[in-house]
């Protein structure tokens, strides 16, 4: 199944398989580490329309609600 | 002179080289991005001087933000370019590393936080990545100098330029995953107390509660280890000076130099707090007073920035800020700015917009207090008791979040969300942490000290002319009328635009009660920046961005003052 990382719960992790967005995002989101093909994992989300934790390659990395509803991942099971 | 620049993601430890090369002191951190300005400097190699610049932190080189706007201009004029790349995170850091070849610069790859990775369980094939590359590559640890004589050995030799090759982006990507999965093996570690922390400290559940524990013992700290210094080191000099001060001034005679120098006897005797004469008030105001709680405020700030808790900080503190228009990073200013608005409204360029660094930089202006403000609000309401400390506090901290939330709402522009990579946890460096204390007290006492004696000098001059009653009397209906204090109390509002703390101090022989004290200070704090932070306001706003920040200002502190006037005094 496809989801966007914005809708994964904490501790639950997927393989990244799009990035929507202009090139502005996709650019941005893919010089830090974020890119297709890649396993994120949701370290934990904010109450109240708080920032995503993710790990990436052993990084991490917060994102804003609207950068983690761009990112779309094929969750694992 | 041949021109070096050092270039890399940000947070991977460019400052630390630059440091160790040119043996010049520039603040770094565990947080990304704190070189938004560059520093250069320069250094001498095999007999020849070198320019070498120390370029801001960037992911790319399509220039995205302010920092990386800087580092793509500075690239222009480079001879040479040390790319300085993060070995526990190889693939990300080369993206910048291929833009750079792509650019025909001759080009030196230092691999640093080379330690770090071994420790986390990467292993890097150094020379089959100078081979992919075709570039010299040096593992570095910048933090304890191992590989920087090797570096410095390839700076004055001629580096030949890079393989001329260049690619589209789906092309770097493809490249960048040929050249990591050859020269890199990563071991699986197990989970280490690290990490436990570092999960412990950003989820909300258990990561809130610790960073109100840390705040509260950071103030615990900056209040009890200030106060300590300030009964044990500077009362104890200030008791040995006052006898030789108390003898040049009988020796000087009444008098217009006696009241510059000396100021007003409080029952024949020199008051260090209340004489307003450049070698008693404004000696200890800076020095007895103030110098002891900023030592404390910057070794914690020092140790905070090192440790790497601030990222995490910001990500809990985001939903905050956004509130206010800003993001996570809005915390690094305002934390600054409890030390200095100075270094704090710098800071403000952590921010993207145009928008959000305005309401960041106008938001320390308004309500946060510097360590200066801070010690003077506890110097004349501590007596009192911490009932009317506390109200301060809080109509300070109420009108950051409604000014905050006005201006996000009626100023046009973008607020781009948090976006921030959360460094690990590494332990802070005791000589790092003494050598950035030491430049930025240097910085405070430069930037203070100065101001002062003119405030004084003013203060004196206005006073024997005259002017301060003349002034005094104009102003009486918005002072006596609107906020209900002394006329007198005036002139610590024109001394409020040199320096705060003194302004402050000049309220303390005016008899008020502690309702109009509470007025008085919070009135000053809020209305007007004192002359540095004017200065750096215009700096980093332009002249029509400072005119809107002061009118916000001076209309929230009247207002506020009024507000208060009525609850506080009453009519």
């Amino acid at each position: 199944m496809i989801v966007a990382v914005i809708e994964l719960q904490e501790g639950k992790n997927g393989t990244i398989t799009e990035i929507r967005g202009g090139c502005g995002v996709q650019n941005q989101l893919r010089s830090i580490g974020i890119r297709e093909s890649k396993d994120i994992f949701v370290v934990t989300r904010h109450p109240f329309r708080g920032p995503v934790v993710v790990r990436i390659d052993g990084k991490m990395i917060s994102l804003g609600r609207g950068l983690a509803s761009r990112i779309m991942v094929e969750l694992a099971d | 002179m041949k021109k070096i620049v050092l270039m890399g993601n940000p947070n991977v430890g460019k400052s630390v080289v630059f440091s160790r090369l040119t043996g010049t002191h520039v603040i770094t951190s565990n947080f990304p991005g704190t070189t938004v300005d560059y520093s250069q400097g320069t250094t001498c190699l095999d007999k020849e001087r070198v320019f070498i610049i120390d370029a801001p932190g960037t992911y790319s080189l399509n220039p995205s933000n302010p920092a990386e706007e800087v580092s793509s201009r500075i690239l222009n004029e480079a001879d040479l370019v040390v790319n300085v790349v993060d070995a526990t995170n190889l693939e990300r850091n080369l993206i910048l590393t291929l833009d750079l070849i792509s650019r025909g610069i001759p080009l030196l790859v230092v691999l640093n936080l080379w330690d770090e990775a071994k420790h986390t369980g990467v292993e890097i094939d150094v020379r089959r990545l100078e081979e992919l590359l075709g570039v010299p590559v040096i593992p570095t640890v910048a933090v304890t100098g191992e590989g920087i004589a090797d570096l410095a050995s390839y700076l004055y030799k001629s580096v030949p330029l890079p393989p001329h090759e260049s690619w589209t982006e789906d092309e770097k990507w493809v490249r960048i995953g040929h050249i990591t999965s050859e020269v890199q093996t990563i071991t699986h570690r197990h989970h280490t107390l690290r990490d436990l922390i570092s999960d412990v400290t950003i989820k909300p559940v258990t990561g809130i509660p610790i960073a109100f524990f840390v705040i509260l013992v950071s103030l615990w700290a900056v209040i009890f280890a200030g106060e300590s210094i300030i009964t044990y080191v500077s009362d104890p000099i200030f008791a040995y000076y006052l006898p030789f001060i108390t003898q040049f001034s009988e020796w000087l005679g009444p008098g217009f130099v006696q009241q510059v120098l000396i100021g007003e006897l409080i029952d024949g005797q020199i008051d260090f707090e209340q004489s307003m004469g450049i070698l008693t008030t404004g000696l200890f105001v800076p020095f007895g007073i103030v110098l002891p709680y900023v030592i404390v405020f910057y070794i914690l700030a020092a140790l905070l920035e090192d440790s790497g808790y601030l990222p995490r900080l910001a990500t809990l503190t985001d939903t905050f800020f956004h509130r206010v228009g800003m993001h996570g990073y809005g915390i690094v200013p305002v934390f600054l700015g409890l030390g200095c608005n100075v270094p704090g409204i710098l800071a403000t360029r952590v921010l993207e917009t145009r928008k959000q660094r305005f309401i960041a930089a106008t938001l320390i202006a308004i309500s946060v207090p510097c360590m200066a403000k801070t010690a003077m609000i506890f110097g004349t309401l501590g007596q009192y008791g911490a009932l009317y400390i506390l109200m301060v506090i809080v109509v300070l901290a109420l009108v950051y979040v409604t000014i905050g939330a006005i201006l996000s709402r009626i100023l046009q522009g973008e607020c781009p969300e948090i976006f921030l990579e959360i460094p690990p946890y590494r332990k802070p460096r005791l000589n790092m942490v003494l050598k950035k204390t030491w430049m930025r007290l240097v910085a405070f006492i430069a930037e203070a000290v100065p101001y002062l004696f003119l405030g004084v000098l003013l203060v004196n001059i206005l006073y024997a002319t005259g002017f301060l009653s003349w002034f005094g009397d104009l102003l009486s209906p918005l002072i006596v009328g609107w906020l209900g204090l002394p006329k007198e109390a005036s002139a610590a509002l024109l001394t409020g635009f040199l320096r705060k703390d003194l302004a402050i101090g000049m309220l303390l022989p005016l008899n008020m009660t502690p309702g109009q004290l509470v007025v008085a200070v919070t009135t000053l704090t809020m209305y007007f920046p004192c002359a540095g932070a004017f200065a750096v306001l215009y700096r980093e706003l332009g002249f029509s961005g400072l005119v809107k920040s002061v009118f916000v200002m001076v209309c929230a502190a009247f207002f506020v003052g009024g507000m208060m006037r009525f609850i506080l005094i009453g009519m």
